[in-house]
């Protein structure tokens, strides 16, 4: 099995450089290469012009991983103790280590949970600890793998501020790796979009929308879902399609991307074959998911 | 940089690292109350029974001594077992793994953490067996000769632990196996060092058995010292212990470590380090 194919990427310093893509495509695969936890078959990765496979000692003490849904640590120590620990793998000395803990245990808001043992604390606060022991070495490149997987709103809204006002303070670079279309427009400098291995795309969010801003992109709410949802991505002129189904509502919204809108009464009448109801449409500005639409034919979730 | 600065920053990155790993396991224990009674208490209740067993059928009282001294040390073996060796398992399971190869530190480190706080843990509970020993069961210990028990003590103690940093290479790559790989490596050894043998191993044993069980430190290191602390001997009942004590270490470190460095290549291959709940 290939999970990653001529993968040919440049990431910037400064920059928020996210993966887009669904579960599978590949993205998890990269960032463990880039980190060292996996060695590639072929070809070769570079960060800051050295080797990930034959200077992997010097790029550890450059770099650090957060994966969301994953809580490293020691459930029987305290937030403050594990910060501590991990410090020490980067061998940071006591003092420093400890101006640093304070430090970002007020950016994380974990102050009331500082004497708290990991096993304790809630899944949105062994996230804000993950991120917080990311971040323990100020590393020149930090690797997010789906971060705010699992977090309230409120919370992930946090970290990706945190994010945003980290790399704000100059000479670092983050690869994030995610599949919520908005984290990724509202976050990343440039977005790669990967599927089956491959970069399909590759620009700032703004650039790839324009992309598909030549077409049209239409919003269409149906009852109920589509039967024989191939039917209607096979109607000439239509580049992609996605349908998320509200089981709560029994309505189904199908996302478009066209050539153009001459398509669009062939369309409907394939919307009807299935026997649909079309409940609302209307056109909509192009966004990342979109232009995910766009290049492979489907929607994230699908 | 300079070589002898990275060297040095390197060094000292790896004792912290170290003492750090070693810190969470003392902290972890002593959090544990249940787990830490279990610890000292259980292997006591073993071991009492032996004495008394050897006690009713008329064995002299240097086999009660024999069985305390044995309950001691093969203490370390179960600690270098289930959490040295075996724990990298849990610790891929955890996610701790991951984040030790990311960090710029030797797996040796961590190991070495891991192996000072476990002989620290374990020390109060064989002391704790040794008390239980003098005060309760009222053995009878000569010592004449503490200084060099000391010695074949740590001597067996640093053997041990490299044989467990030679096992915990391959405990990095298991899956569920490890539950029982460890199991398997645990009583063999309780019989073949002679752990709770009433006696002195050679005048025991078959010599076939005896052949086995010379491969493991623990037999060698645990036999002199019974003839040290029981048996009275001093340091020519006990050379040739020491020295294979001596080569035991200088064969199985290098072994262990380039072991640990091919099994964490193969893993970093396979992508097995990072997969969980195999």
């Amino acid at each position: 099995m290939v999970a990653l194919d001529q993968v040919d990427l440049e990431v910037y310093d400064d920059e928020i450089f996210g993966l887009l893509g669904p579960n599978g495509a590949g993205k998890t695969t990269l960032i463990k290469i880039l980190s060292t936890l996996l060695l590639p078959t072929q070809g070769e990765a570079r960060i800051k012009g050295l080797d990930v496979v034959k200077q992997a000692p010097q790029i550890r003490r450059m770099i650090n991983l957060v994966s969301g849904g994953e809580t490293p640590g020691y459930g029987i120590l305290s937030v403050k103790e594990n910060l501590w620990f991990f410090s020490q793998l980067y061998g940071l000395p006591r003092d420093f280590a400890k101006d640093r803990i304070t430090k970002l245990v007020d950016q994380l808001e974990l102050q009331d949970y500082l004497n708290t043992r990991m096993s304790k604390l809630s899944t949105g606060y062994k996230q804000r600890l993950n991120l917080a022991r990311g971040f323990v070495n100020d590393p020149a490149l930090l690797f997010l793998d789906e971060p705010t997987l699992g977090l309230d709103v409120l919370s992930a809204r946090h970290l990706r501020t945190l994010v945003k006002d980290w790399i704000k303070t100059g000479g670092k670079t983050v690869l994030l790796t995610t599949h919520y279309m908005a984290e990724a427009d509202q976050m990343c400098d440039r977005v790669g979009i990967i599927n089956h291995g491959k970069i399909l795309a590759c620009d700032t969010p703004q650039r790839l929308k324009t992309k598909v801003a030549g077409g049209a992109t239409w919003k269409i709410e149906i009852t109920p879902n589509l039967s024989q949802p191939e039917s209607v991505k096979s109607v000439q002129g239509v580049l992609g399609l996605s349908q998320n189904d509200n089981i709560e509502t029994g309505i189904t919204t199908l996302k478009l991307v066209l050539e153009d809108e001459s398509v669009m009464s062939d369309l409907l009448s394939k919307i009807r074959d299935n026997g649909c109801k079309v409940l609302n449409m209307g056109k909509s500005e192009p966004t990342l998911e979109d232009v995910y639409i766009s290049l492979v034919g489907t929607g994230l979730e699908e | 940089m300079k070589p002898s600065l990275t060297v040095r920053r390197d060094l000292s990155n790896n004792l912290r690292a170290a003492y750090a790993r070693m810190w969470v396991r003392l902290r972890g224990s002593n959090r544990d109350p249940i787990a830490l009674g279990a610890e000292i208490g259980l292997p006591i209740l073993t071991i009492g029974a032996y004495v008394i067993l050897y006690h009713a059928i008329g064995l002299p009282a240097t086999a009660g001594a024999a069985v305390i001294v044995g309950g001691a040390m093969i203490a370390f073996w179960t600690n270098v077992l289930w959490n040295m060796s075996s724990q990298w398992f849990w610790e891929r399971e955890q996610g701790n793994l991951e984040m030790y190869m990311v960090a710029p530190v030797s797996r040796m480190a961590i190991l070495l953490g891991m192996a000072m706080g476990g002989s620290l843990n374990t020390g109060i509970r064989a002391l704790g067996i040794i008390l239980l020993g003098i005060f309760v069961f009222q053995v009878p210990f000569q010592l004449r000769e503490p200084f060099l028990v000391g010695i074949v003590f740590v001597l067996t103690l640093v053997a041990l632990y490299t044989l467990g940093m030679l096992f915990a290479s391959l405990f990095m790559l298991y899956g569920r196996e490890a539950w029982n790989t460890a199991n398997l490596l645990q009583e063999p050894v309780y019989f073949l060092s002679g752990a709770y043998f009433p006696g002195f191993y050679g005048s025991l044993v078959p010599q076939a058995i005896q052949f086995a069980g010379s491969l493991i430190p623990m037999t060698i290191g645990l036999d002199a010292i019974r003839r040290l602390a029981i048996g009275g001997g001093d340091i020519y009942s006990v050379w040739l212990h020491i020295i294979a004590l001596i080569a035991s270490i200088l064969i199985l470190f290098p072994i262990a470590r380039r072991t640990l460095n091919y099994m964490e290549s193969l893993g970093k291959k396979e992508g097995r380090l990072t997969l969980r709940w195999q």
